[in-house]
């Protein structure tokens, strides 16, 4: 303390805790997008330390798209009592049955895409005029030009090369009527950093992220855990293995690591090792070189 | 020599001692400013094996004869295509010393925007020189935007040195020309590094092929370069930003403001001012989720609670009684032109700085500067994007202000269209 200063951590999270203010006092209803992953978990500590001891003064909203870990589901309704936060909750099926959403064809569709389009819907329905990502800039090369306001406009659009400049901490979230923007708290934070704040301030996370034995099928290198959402093809078969998380998205699409990682010290030290990066076992990214560049545009997370 | 392998190792009881170094890259189109990136995030491994399987994917589409490090650094579609950077990405890297944020900033000629954006946050600027053309315009151009921007550290990178030999002599004109030119500008510590960031020599490690350099490898110096005493812990500055009041039983009486530490410290029990308004009480509390604190410095987010009931809320300011920010109406500044749209003399704007908002005239346009040449041009008074001037703004409220030399969160601004809403001008008082 006599030095006055402040750790890589302590730092971050000043940061973080210094947007979520920005946006409570800069916008009517901002409301907070819960993936029930590890990132907007900790978003959501973040937010609680912002306003300490007034409860949180926004919303959460996680968009479901009926293939979820029925680990993760039940984490987050605990996670909203225990924080006192209000939970809305979006169905991609509300969309395919509305007829605004189509499900992909084939044996085993993915319903990544038709996120964005019950998530738009959802935004417009509450009049969110600024919904917080957990996203992160080291996530992925589209990620790391993302400012910490990031402007859409009315179709919730996100154009990257006409982005508002960001200087020092001044965040412009002014916007004409219609348009909305998405919040990033946590930009500057790598895996590794949250990972190390989630030990350090003893984060609860959902069982999934640590070591387990599941049934999966190893397909085209991505390991698929067995559930109702997933067919097999042709040759295919399920086999127990010993595997752990290091994300969190459909049961459809979410490749597992194997690993033997059962506690936050052990899954610090895999990540530290860890030679490819935890988007690395998502499928959807490995569509194209420019996929998540392209989903977002659309307005993906 | 070190052995690179020292960073894939975690130090899980260490990291709560590692700091942040915010730095910003700048060089011309083909001085190497992706491959260096590229060298720094390879070396500590910072790189996964996804990343460099999809960079080798695209070298071979592009015909590339090796591994292209700098396509790890150039993110967007249309760079990709075109070859070149055109926004500020930022890219992260660590050793078990410090984790760093890298500005990346493209170096072409129309995004002065872009580099006064990036360097807007850092605390470090690399500027890189292609050692076979030496100082160019570009290189001054990034050295007058970091000394405006009051960037305390800049390492000069010499790059390319495998190309000229690794000659000292080269080296040695190169910086004498820097210095010479860099009388001019207001940067306290600039060091200088020969370096090749394709081959790596003085990246990481110290380089063989250039016995003749005595000084540290680049990374070391990124590593070691002191910048916790480059914040203000003078003068006291608490912007408020929230108001936080519970109405809950149990903190009933409880009203928080809170807001980041912008300057100086602050400890529990102190006599502090409230500003506009001049009232002034002591500190009763410095409050955390994680407990009370006796004393709060920059750039920490607290809420504070005072012992006299105040009419406080967003945009006033708490200060030391006895070291107060200006307060005024006719502010003068330094401005960098962001926007296509050029400013307009007698326009209505909106300002923000720290927590409060104002509208704003423009009232003079006083100079330009010729980036390149730093020359005083008081004829051409029209501003626009990427152009530096010097104006003076009225605004409709006074605004509680230091000079931007003294103090970068109270000292700066952004400028703000009314019809647009967008951010047309980044301001730096005088």
């Amino acid at each position: 303390m006599s030095s006055y200063n402040l750790s890589h951590l302590d730092q971050l999270e000043s940061e973080a805790i210094y947007i979520f203010r920005e946006v409570a006092a800069q916008f009517e209803k901002p409301v907070i997008l819960f993936s029930g992953g590890k990132d907007s978990i900790t978003m959501v500590h973040l937010a609680q330390k912002a306003f300490w001891p007034a409860k949180i003064p926004f919303p959460l909203l996680h968009i479901d798209t009926g293939h979820n870990f029925p680990e993760a589901l039940e984490f987050r309704d605990n996670l909203a009592e225990r924080y006192k936060v209000n939970l809305d909750v979006g169905l991609v099926q509300d969309s395919i049955d509305k007829g605004t959403a189509v499900e992909e064809k084939g044996l085993n569709p993915s319903r990544n895409t038709l996120q964005s389009i019950t998530l738009l819907e959802k935004l417009e329905e509450g009049q969110y005029d600024a919904a917080f990502g957990g996203g992160r800039r080291d996530e992925e090369k589209a990620r790391a030009k993302e400012r910490f306001f990031s402007h859409r406009d009315d179709f919730g659009q996100w154009d990257p090369k006409n982005q508002r400049p960001e200087l020092w901490n001044l965040y412009n979230g002014k916007k004409a009527p219609g348009e909305s923007f998405r919040i990033f708290p946590i930009s500057n934070w790598t895996e590794m950093d949250v990972w190390q704040y989630i030990k350090k301030e003893k984060i609860a996370l959902p069982s999934i992220y640590f070591s387990h034995k599941r049934e999966v099928v190893n397909r085209n290198g991505v390991l698929i855990a067995k559930s109702p959402y997933n067919t097999l093809l042709d040759g295919e078969k399920y086999e127990e293995k010993t595997i752990r998380y290091r994300t969190l998205g459909c049961m459809t699409i979410t490749g597992a690591v194997e690993s033997d990682a059962d506690d936050l010290d052990k899954i610090i030290e895999e990540v530290a090792a860890a030679r490819q990066t935890e988007r690395g076992g998502r499928a959807d990214d490995k569509r194209s070189e420019a996929a998540m560049e392209e989903r977002k545009r659309q307005g993906y997370f | 020599m070190r052995n690179t392998e020292e960073y894939n190792k975690t130090d899980t009881a260490g990291y709560l001692d590692m700091d942040l170094l915010r730095f910003s890259t700048a060089g011309s189109v083909d001085d190497g400013k992706s491959t260096l990136i590229g060298r720094l995030m390879y070396d500590t491994k910072s790189i996964f094996e996804d990343q460099i399987e999809a960079v080798e994917k695209s070298s071979k589409n592009r015909g590339d004869e090796h591994v292209n490090l700098a396509l790890l650094t150039d993110g967007l579609k249309a760079e990709r295509e075109q070859g070149i950077t055109i926004d500020v990405a930022y890219r992260y890297f660590a050793t078990p010393k410090r984790k760093f944020i890298i500005a990346d900033t493209p170096g072409h000629v129309q995004y002065t925007r872009n580099m006064v954006t990036g360097a807007s946050n850092v605390n470090l600027a690399i500027i890189l020189i292609d050692a076979r053309k030496g100082v160019i315009e570009q290189t001054k151009r990034h050295s007058f935007i970091a000394s405006l921007l009051q960037i305390k550290h800049v390492i000069v990178c010499i790059n390319k040195m495998d190309l000229v030999d690794y000659k000292e002599e080269v080296f040695e004109q190169i910086k004498k020309d820097y210095l010479s030119f860099d009388a001019k500008l207001e940067i306290p510590d600039i060091r200088f590094i020969p370096i090749s960031a394709l081959n790596g020599d003085n990246v990481v490690d110290k380089s063989e092929n250039m016995e003749w350099y005595k000084g540290p490898s680049l990374l070391w110096t990124l590593e070691n370069v002191q910048v916790a005493s480059d914040r203000d812990l003078i003068d006291g500055r608490f912007p408020v930003q929230w108001v936080i009041r519970p109405q809950s039983n149990e903190y009933h009486d409880f009203r928080g403001y809170a807001g980041l530490v912008s300057g100086g410290i602050f400890r529990k029990g102190e006599e502090v001012v409230v500003l506009p308004s001049g009232f002034t009480t002591k500190i009763k509390s410095i409050e955390t989720m994680d407990g009370e604190l006796q004393e709060a410095f920059p750039p920490m987010s607290v809420a504070m609670t005072l012992e006299d009931e105040i009419d406080i809320s967003r945009g006033d300011m708490i200060a030391k009684v006895n070291n107060q920010p200006v307060k005024g109406q006719d502010i003068e500044l330094m401005v960098c032109w962001l926007n296509v749209e050029p400013l307009k003399l007698g326009g209505k704007y909106t300002v923000k700085h720290t927590t409060n908002e104002a509208r704003a005239i423009i009232k003079e346009v006083k100079y330009k500067v010729n980036v390149n040449t730093l020359e005083k041009n008081e004829e051409d008074k029209e501003v626009g994007a990427n152009d530096i001037a010097r104006i003076t703004l009225k605004t409709a409220k006074p605004l509680l202000y230091d000079a931007y030399r003294k103090n970068r969160n109270t000292g700066s601004l952004i400028i703000i269209d009314e019809f647009t809403q967008q951010t047309v001008g980044a301001g730096m008082i005088i």
